[in-house]
């Protein structure tokens, strides 16, 4: 199934209806620590947590959403749980086969299955590349008897035909990169995902480096490219309105945690995590007649090499405030857990949410309340 | 609060209450290729303690129109090729450097998008308040020092003793916009240009921003010029705003108008794009094209090539603002075509 198969079928086949099917994805218990050294012997001193203990799975077909701060560990669960970063723990599965075992010739195989598309389409194109190699460098990296891709013009029809697919014209590949506007560029990183004919995409802030207008353009190319090929991706941004309109399904991320986890439509409407609820508030939307009642948390992220104990969120968490700093926030992790509309949150008194609490958050903002990290 | 309440409805104001106004102005960039035309015949003015927001995408020249106004642009290469701008009623282009150099940071003073390259790294913090704290009014060090603190502790610095003695480094993104702000209203300037101030920061980072800038205008009725890409910030914040395309303004009027209502082209392709709750499922509406290359300019209407509803006079008559059910639209959809 891995690897002689025709990537343009990719997995449409499997993605009829709603049914419970298994997940193309499956993640459990990821863990990934950056070891922090010090001193002359380059002592290990502590670790970085920048993914804890995180679970969920992508249906094939599924767009999953996972938002979240800067520093919150996004970008490295995408890139962990694709084996560009080594993990620290937990496993990880595409269809069934562990990822985190596979080595060698099987990795290398695997890796077709599965691609990135980067943020910075200026930092992530090769400037001395022209646009055939950059995008040709996976296919000779999976050349083989079958597909041939080690010969040049085989490799170059495919590209072409790569380069029409994300909307550019073929003559494109002989171009260099910084011919190219910057919604270019974020085409190019696509089709090079692309090329391989892979079933699941890693977007990580795919649309962040571009202006509205051309952020729509890349977001319609996603959306028909996925009904193409029977895509699957994780799409990682900041923005919540962008996850809002591509996603299925939304993980909300906090300090390497998974604090949400729900239908997009029930999460954005009644989130039940305190920072997500704090998190939607905080959008704001291009209606000046709703100037939100936004619930503006204190300080800054506390430091993933350090993080509090018990809840993370608890330190900046309004909800535990109007609990007057209930004890087991300090004490007890939150498991996610259910918190009924269908999603998962990670809090213990997600029962003490209500119109009223939040409203109370949203009008006790005191900005003279000084901050620190 | 107060910062949740609607703002009143626009007055017409007499002219003695214009903080800021700009006339035709222009400024271009001579370079080794050509002529770029980074402001072309732009017209506003900002009533004394407003706010007005200007919009546009990369390259349309809102923030060449702010370091216009700060003074803060190399010439050559750049020129102010035409065009005046009186602030409090002094003429801006016919001061001496000096002169203008008393004006920045005293009476007017910006506030930067990318924190980390605006603040020195080499210089602590409370050091580079203060100094301008120096310049400006008659104070002694320790007095300088004294303000920087507790200009860090007005927008809402914890431990500002501490934070004033660290290095830009030390602190984390919030932090160091905080600081620029606290630079920035230290002398307590009547006007604060803001260039995409929450554009490098997250949600909720970006909201504190928000609301901290808000609330210290509030504080000392500083009017403020915001620059931003972002229309769900124009909504939270402005009084009035300006729609930018490739240089010129395409439309002008309150944030509602605008908004809710927007009749230029241009707006209304922006507003459409924003993904949201209500487009999902749907493809979104997209500008086709690029913005135009700024050598070569289209003739006649700079959006045309990207516009659905371009017609022939487009190509070749240049459309002016002109007043369209309270605002001011520069399209010919809505102005009689010169023969």
């Amino acid at each position: 199934m891995t690897a002689g198969k025709k990537p343009e079928t990719g997995a449409t086949a499997a993605r009829q209806g709603g049914g419970r099917e298994a997940p193309l994805i499956e993640v459990q218990n990821l863990v990934k620590y950056f070891p922090i050294h010090s001193g002359i012997l380059r002592k290990h001193v502590g670790d970085v947590h920048a993914v804890d203990d995180v679970s969920f799975d992508v249906a094939r077909g599924e767009v999953l959403g996972l938002v979240g701060e800067s520093g919150c560990g996004k970008t490295t669960l995408g890139r962990t749980l694709i084996r560009l970063l080594p993990p620290t723990g937990g496993a990880a599965g595409i269809d069934g086969e562990d990822l985190f075992a596979m080595k060698g010739a099987e990795l290398k195989r695997v890796r077709r299955r599965m691609q990135i598309i980067f943020q910075d389409p200026v930092g992530s194109l090769n400037p001395r590349m022209p646009i055939s190699d950059i995008i040709g460098e996976g296919l000779v990296a999976q050349a083989d008897k079958e597909n041939q891709w080690g010969k040049r013009s085989v490799r170059d029809e495919r590209v072409g035909d790569y380069l029409e697919f994300v909307g550019l014209r073929r003559e494109y590949a002989r171009r260099y990169p910084h011919e190219f506007s910057g919604g270019q560029r974020q085409r190019i990183g696509i089709a090079r995902a692309l090329v391989l004919g892979p079933e699941f995409i890693v977007c990580d802030e795919p649309v962040s480096a571009l202006d509205v207008s051309i952020q729509s353009q890349i977001l319609n190319l996603l959306l028909d490219l996925r009904r193409e090929f029977g895509l699957t991706y994780l799409f990682i941004a900041h923005n919540l309105s962008v996850v809002q309109y591509i996603s299925d399904r939304v993980a909300v991320m906090y300090l390497g945690k998974i604090v949400e986890l729900g239908p997009v439509g029930s999460l954005y409407a009644g989130p039940k995590h305190p920072y997500s609820i704090a998190l939607v508030s905080a959008v704001p939307e291009p209606d000046p007649r709703r100037r939100a009642h936004r619930i503006v948390l204190k300080g800054d992220v506390p430091s993933p090499a350090d993080p509090p104990s018990g809840c993370r969120f608890r330190t900046r968490c309004w909800l535990r405030e109007q609990l007057d700093d209930a004890e087991v926030c300090a004490t007890e992790e939150p498991p996610l857990k259910d918190a009924g509309g269908g999603h998962l949150a990670a809090c213990h008194f997600t029962d003490k949410i209500s119109p009223e609490s939040t409203e109370k958050a949203a009008h006790h903002v005191n900005l003279s309340d000084a901050v620190d990290d | 609060m107060a910062a949740t309440t609607p703002r009143p409805a626009l007055e017409p104001m007499p002219d003695s209450d214009l903080l800021l106004d700009v006339k035709d102005l222009r400024t271009y960039f001579h370079v080794m290729d050509g002529t770029v035309k980074a402001v072309d015949g732009l017209n506003f003015s900002i009533p004394r303690g407003r706010t007005l927001g200007v919009v546009g995408e990369s390259g349309c020249g809102k923030s060449v129109t702010a370091l216009t106004i700060m003074g803060l642009l190399d010439i050559p290469p750049a020129e102010v090729a035409s065009g005046s701008m009186h602030f409090d009623g002094r003429d801006l282009l016919a001061m001496e450097e000096d002169e203008w150099r008393q004006l920045r940071g005293s009476e007017m003073a910006m506030i930067f998008q990318e924190p980390m390259t605006s603040l020195n790294p080499v210089f602590r913090v409370g050091d580079q308040i203060s100094e301008s704290v120096i310049h400006h009014m008659d104070v002694s060090k320790s007095e300088a020092q004294e303000r920087a603190i507790a200009a860090l502790s007005r927008v809402g610095i914890a431990f500002p003793e501490r934070r004033a003695r660290q290095y830009p480094h030390e602190l984390s993104g919030g932090m160091r916009q905080r600081v620029m702000i606290a630079m920035a209203l230290a002398c307590e300037p009547k006007l604060i240009i803001a260039d995409e101030p929450t554009t490098a920061l997250d949600v909720t980072i970006q909201a504190q921003i928000l609301e901290l800038i808000r609330e210290t205008q509030e504080e000392t009725g500083a009017a403020l010029m915001l620059i931003t890409h972002d229309l769900g910030v124009v909504a939270e914040m402005v009084d009035e705003v300006i729609v930018m395309y490739a240089g010129r303004v395409v439309e002008h009027g309150t944030a509602e108008e605008v908004l809710l209502d927007p009749k230029h082209p241009y707006s209304e392709g922006l507003l459409a794009s924003i993904p949201s709750r209500a487009s999902r499922g749907q493809r979104l509406n997209i500008i086709k094209g690029a913005v135009p290359n700024p050598f070569n300019m289209p003739g006649g209407c700079n959006f045309a090539p990207r516009c659905p509803y371009r017609f022939d006079a487009c190509d070749e008559h240049d459309p002016r603002l002109k007043p369209l059910d309270g605002r001011q639209v520069a399209c010919w959809k809505y102005q009689d075509v010169p023969s």
